[in-house]
């Protein structure tokens, strides 16, 4: 069994209309309960839950700090590559889109490398676009290698592999993969995802569970805030970490937030996601899940990120550059999309100090990559 | 209340028994009837198997009645797969309660042995529905390894101490994918309602009944309660008002 057996039992109006039905009072009983299920969850990112939001601030962040302490996790892109062969109607490195290419060498990660290391960056998120044949396991094998030994932690975020090529990054040093659903209504998928092996939904749908049978240690999830009703979409999310929560049971998982931004050739949201609203959601996943780490990107503003340090989020990417040698090779190169909190990591590491925590680069260690 | 599914099988009781410590086997008999019990488990090492006529068995020859062996005595994992495959041929059937406790005084399970055996029968194509500490890494590995349920104790067995374990039971409900059945310690009906309305799925309860005044009274109020518990679970419990008002806002910035 597989999480698709559990997302086909569930239907996408019936949960907006749950949603939507959703009372003052079910937002109150759900507020006071000393634990919350997804039923709970639907209140909580509910209209009728928007006058509460204050008392939602106040409760999310004192679970956080029950959970987490005054510390943040801090980690940075590093773009390996934005060739492409999937249809995104939303990305930049989509394949229609025509624009340079680029793979980063041995010799080019070695520069990246180096400045990264020289600025004190020690938590690496390696990102990719979706080119099987160029940028496939035997790509990534050869840099993870190169770069393991200048950073304590290194994440990916790369396509859908195999359950064993899960294992083989598992066994490199590979501490998180990030892989998320962009929306979990299955039909738009398929609009947004014309052409390429992402337009398969299901094999997308159940990367999670082959990366969870791999011992992976952590798992991102999450949807691209915008392509569709983020409320209905945030619930699948929800489901979808609450199964595998249970299942792997070992494994760490954090929720990300990208809202969607203007990239090369893309098409406007078509649902609009405020600041307000995605207060309301972290602090819903917050409130509902005690244990599951928070993300933001450099995608949101220096106002918003300044003020949710602390309020439910536990992760921060800083100084991030969305080309591939953006930081040292080729400072021009394509972006995936445009980052908004252009500050430096010195600068975000000072922040988060003044705010009273602490930033924390690394939070593993690689010898628990070797089972 | 909704049925519970139980591998193969569907309960409208959530309230199982045990048989022993009553006074007679007729005591036992009625007690059981009342109780409105679908399940009840029997300990192998009760059951004279050579005779055609077991004393026991005959009071519990009931159409809606399930049983359930127990292991009850095996002190390792190897005892108690030999028991479940006696009690299969015994008893035709392939579900079993997996008992390990080589302690003889608090009867405390075995959790390293119970794995193993749980694995085994698992194998074996049992439904297994082993005794456990309130142990909420235990129960995962059971899950994973095909355990039908997992049973952890409220309180030592036999010891009507009711929910000791409550912190930990929770944990257990909130994480598991099987199952979860509160077995041993349970003393009162307000524990087995306890038990329920915490979202265990059934309780188990053998001493309270076995060796109350009245068994028969106190068999017909644990099904109440576990009725009531139950009930209360699935209309979803009122919430508890714990948080205080803040003197500043958190979320003011977004105005400015």
């Amino acid at each position: 069994m597989t999480f698709y057996d559990i997302y086909t039992t569930y239907d996408w109006q019936t949960i907006q209309k749950q949603i939507s039905e959703t009372t003052s009072y079910q937002v109150m009983q759900s507020l006071r309960k000393p634990k919350r299920d997804l039923s709970d969850f639907i209140h909580l990112i509910s209209p009728a839950a928007r006058p509460f939001l204050e008392q939602m601030a106040q409760l999310s962040q004192q679970l956080t700090h029950k959970r987490f302490g005054k510390t943040i996790q801090l980690y940075t892109p590093m773009y390996l590559s934005n060739e492409c062969h999937n249809i995104c109607t939303y990305c930049g490195f989509s394949i229609d889109n025509k624009i340079p290419r680029k793979t980063l060498t041995p010799i080019e990660i070695e520069r990246e490398i180096h400045l990264l290391k020289s600025q004190g960056y020690d938590h690496i998120l390696l990102v990719t676009g979706e080119a099987n044949h160029t940028v496939n396991l035997q790509y990534f094998e050869q840099a993870i290698k190169q770069i393991r030994p200048s950073f304590s932690t290194i994440s990916i975020e790369v396509q859908p592999l195999e359950q064993d090529e899960y294992e083989v990054l598992a066994q490199l040093g590979v501490y998180a993969v990030l892989v998320y659903q962009e929306t979990y209504h299955e039909a738009v998928y398929k609009q947004y995802h014309p052409k390429g092996k992402k337009s398969n939904f299901r094999y997308r749908l159940e990367t999670p569970d082959r990366i969870g049978q791999a011992g992976i240690h952590k798992i991102g999830l999450g949807v691209l805030l915008g392509l569709e009703d983020w409320r209905v979409d945030s619930f699948f999310t929800a489901l979808h970490l609450d199964y595998l929560q249970k299942k792997y049971w070992k494994t760490k998982y954090s929720i990300s937030f990208p809202r969607l931004r203007p990239a090369e050739g893309n098409v406007e949201p078509n649902f609009i996601m405020e600041d307000i609203d995605l207060l309301q959601l972290m602090f819903a996943y917050r409130i509902w899940n005690e244990d599951v780490e928070l993300s933001i990107s450099t995608r949101e503003s220096e106002l918003f990120r300044d003020h949710v340090i602390g309020l439910g989020v536990t992760a921060m990417s800083a100084g991030s550059k969305t080309n591939p040698g953006g930081y040292s090779v080729d400072q021009d190169s394509l972006a995936q999309f445009e980052i908004c909190d252009n500050r430096s990591t010195a600068t975000i590491y000072q922040l988060i100090q003044s705010k009273g925590y602490d930033p924390v680069w690394t939070d593993w260690n690689q010898s628990y990559a070797n089972f | 209340m909704k049925p519970l599914q139980l591998g193969d099988k569907t309960f409208h009781s959530r309230l199982f028994l045990g048989t022993g410590k009553y006074g007679s086997n007729a005591q036992m008999e009625a007690a059981t009837l009342a109780s409105g019990t679908e399940f009840i488990t029997v300990a192998l090492k009760r059951l004279d198997l050579k005779q055609e006529n077991n004393a026991l068995l005959a009071h519990l020859n009931h159409p809606h009645l399930h049983l359930l062996p127990n292991t009850s005595g095996a002190r390792n994992a190897k005892e108690a797969i030999l028991a479940a495959q006696l009690a299969r041929e015994a008893l035709e059937t392939n579900w079993v309660k997996v008992e390990i406790h080589p302690d003889p005084k608090y009867l405390l399970p075995d959790p390293i042995e119970t794995l193993i055996a749980t694995e085994e029968l698992a194998k074996q194509g049992f439904f297994v529905l082993p005794y456990i500490h309130a142990d909420p890494v235990l129960c995962k590995r059971l899950e994973e390894v095909g355990t039908t349920a997992v049973m952890p104790l409220g309180s030592p067995i036999g010891t009507n101490k009711g929910l000791k374990t409550i912190d930990f039971l929770e944990i257990i409900i909130e994480n598991s994918r099987v199952p979860v059945i509160v077995d041993a310690g349970i003393g009162a009906p307000s524990d087995a309602a306890k038990a329920m309305e915490l979202g265990a799925d059934a309780v188990l309860v053998n001493t309270a009944i076995a060796v109350a005044g009245d068994p028969v009274q106190m068999a017909k109020a644990f099904q109440q309660a576990v009725q009531a518990g139950r009930m209360a679970y699935e209309a979803q419990l009122g919430a508890i008002q714990n948080h205080a008002h803040a003197s500043s806002p958190l979320t003011s910035f977004l105005y400015q």
